[in-house]
């Protein structure tokens, strides 16, 4: 059943403009910037002169492409996900989804997926990408995997967050600008306490944990945080729709 | 068949210490069609939300088919069709795609999803509206589209919130033609303002008032008591009300300010015969005599007044 619910979002996303708008400026952007890398290694490279300062290609140009991916998304992510449950209380359609044979896990988990699904497209396509400079270089699939996996994990960080603050109100904007500021506080935590690497706001940074993915390291810890911020907010978003249904 | 398919047992639904709903209780069988009258805000819709599963209810139980909604919602919501008030349409989707997301919720097995879309389609007279879309069509087509997206799994019971609203005539008759249809295999419940409609199609009828059941019972003990041995006598050269009591089976007789005369008499002894002849070897000039019907609207006020005059007491 939740497949179905995943179906549907899916077609609705694709139903409007805005799902492929966002996809074709996402693959603009991260193209532009993959040529531009790929460019710009010749250029570095050639004036590195001691070994020490060489660095691979896999390296050079997937930590530029993925830092940027990680960083697009916070944009990207709020406008997607602000009309998943908002859009459907301004339309009054949630009616059509509670009278279904459906539990509201089933729909809110639906919606998550959906959502993630449709995000990682544009990230297997970045991987795609990457894969190709294979055909003159050796590339570090492990590097590539290690970064897909972070960013599907922060990007679906993100959704769950985004699919919370959507659940909240019933205006797609209001929930688009508050998932966009949490978002861009939890990206943001660490810069503010740099000088403590040990203190533990700094631990709830979202970026904090997508640093070790980004260097190639699936770290258990790491995985096991975004897991549980995942989690949290689509039991708060489920409990929220339940709210609705025992409440009125 | 007496099979009960909707049992509704002491529904009460509290809105911050008010009773939108109060014990309220009915049962429906199948092939029965149960309409739902009462004015804005008596509590139709919250009634007909807890039925479906939408909004749960502060105390008593709703059972689909013997299956209860609170314990086993997905079960009793599989046998359900619901369109609320508000037409839960996704409108940058085909009346198609709408219909076979619809289907495939509703757990219509895939390969049967293309003939249940196509006969739900065909029964509401949407079939030449497949590809357009949802947004594009008339008030009249999106209820349409709502109404097929009710019926599609062929359910137990199908609950349909006003669905004659925004339609014109005779999309309205072929609605309540579709309803009775409906109605000879499965249980329907509708709610409407439109009193002629209940009558029209209901079996049953149901007067909420104030979150309260004040009428529930058949469509034919509404008709008894809109009837109620009444003539409305036209005359152009009225004479004394006492000539006219004089004329057997009269009970009372009254000038109305239009100057027309309204006569009851007794049960079963209508005197419709002896007043035509009274008329015409009195040369009282009849011009018109009917069976004087009191308007549903009438009985509906007098149902609704009734309760709020003994709520003041």
């Amino acid at each position: 059943m939740i497949f179905n619910i995943v179906r549907k979002e899916l077609k609705s996303m694709f139903a409007s403009p805005l799902g492929w708008a966002i996809m074709a400026i996402l693959s603009f952007i991260f193209g532009l910037y993959f040529t531009n890398s790929v460019g710009n290694y010749f250029d570095v490279m050639s004036g590195a002169i001691r070994p020490a300062e060489r660095t691979g290609v896999t390296t050079f140009v997937g930590s530029a492409v993925y830092g940027l991916a990680s960083f697009i998304m916070l944009f990207s992510v709020p406008l997607l996900s602000m009309r998943l449950i908002s859009e459907e209380r301004r339309a009054q359609t949630l009616p059509f989804l509670f009278s279904a044979p459906l539990s509201i896990t089933e729909i809110v988990l639906g919606k998550f997926i959906g959502l993630v699904v449709f995000l990682s497209m544009v990230i297997f396509y970045l991987a795609a990408m990457m894969a190709m400079l294979n055909l003159w270089a050796d590339i570090d699939f492990g590097f590539i995997v290690a970064n897909t996996i972070g960013l599907v994990l922060l990007v679906a960080s993100f959704s769950a967050l985004g699919l919370y603050f959507s659940s909240l109100t019933s205006q797609p904007v209001v929930a688009a600008i508050l998932t966009f500021i949490a978002l861009f506080a939890l990206m943001i935590l660490d810069r503010f306490l740099a000088g403590d690497p040990s203190n533990t706001v700094t631990y709830l940074s979202l970026m904090q944990h997508f640093q070790s993915f980004s260097r190639g390291l699936i770290d258990s810890a790491d995985v096991a945080y975004f897991v549980l911020f995942i989690t949290t907010f689509l039991v708060l978003t489920i409990r929220r729709l339940d709210a609705d249904r025992l409440r009125g | 068949m007496s099979n009960i398919t909707v049992e509704a047992i002491e529904l009460t639904r509290l809105y911050g210490g008010r009773a939108a709903v109060s014990d309220v209780s009915f049962n429906l069988k199948q092939g029965e069609v149960l309409g739902f009258l009462g004015p804005n805000g008596a509590g139709k819709s919250t009634t007909m939300k807890m039925l479906t599963g939408n909004l749960a209810p502060s105390a008593g139980s709703v059972k689909i088919c013997g299956i209860d909604m609170i314990e086993n919602p997905k079960e009793a919501k599989a046998l359900i069709g619901y369109l609320p008030e508000m037409r839960p349409l996704y409108k940058e989707l085909t009346v198609d795609e709408y219909l076979t997301i619809a289907a495939r919720l509703h757990r219509v097995s895939g390969k049967n999803i293309k003939k249940a879309v196509e006969n739900a389609k065909a029964r509401c007279g949407l079939s030449h509206m497949s590809k357009r879309l949802i947004e594009n069509l008339s008030n009249g087509y999106q209820q349409r589209v709502g109404i097929a997206q009710a019926i599609i799994h062929s359910p137990m019971v199908v609950i349909l919130d006003e669905p004659t609203v925004g339609l014109d005539p005779i999309q309205i008759r072929d609605i309540r033609a579709l309803i009775r249809e409906i109605g000879q295999e499965h249980s329907v419940i509708l709610s409407t303002h439109i009193l002629p409609e209940v009558e029209m199609v209901c079996d049953h009828v149901q007067i909420i008032d104030k979150g309260k059941l004040v009428f529930n019972g058949g469509i034919d003990v509404l008709k008894r008591s809109r009837l109620g041995n009444k003539l409305l006598v036209g005359l152009h050269q009225a004479p004394q009300m006492d000539a006219l009591l004089q004329i057997q089976g009269v009970t009372e007789a009254e000038l109305l300010e239009s100057g027309m005369v309204r006569v009851r008499f007794a049960e079963g002894e209508n005197p419709s015969e002896e007043i035509v002849k009274a008329s015409v070897k009195h040369k009282w000039g009849l011009y018109q005599i009917a069976l004087d019907q009191t308007s549903l609207e009438d009985v509906f006020v007098q149902l609704t007044f009734h309760d709020a005059a003994a709520e003041a007491a």
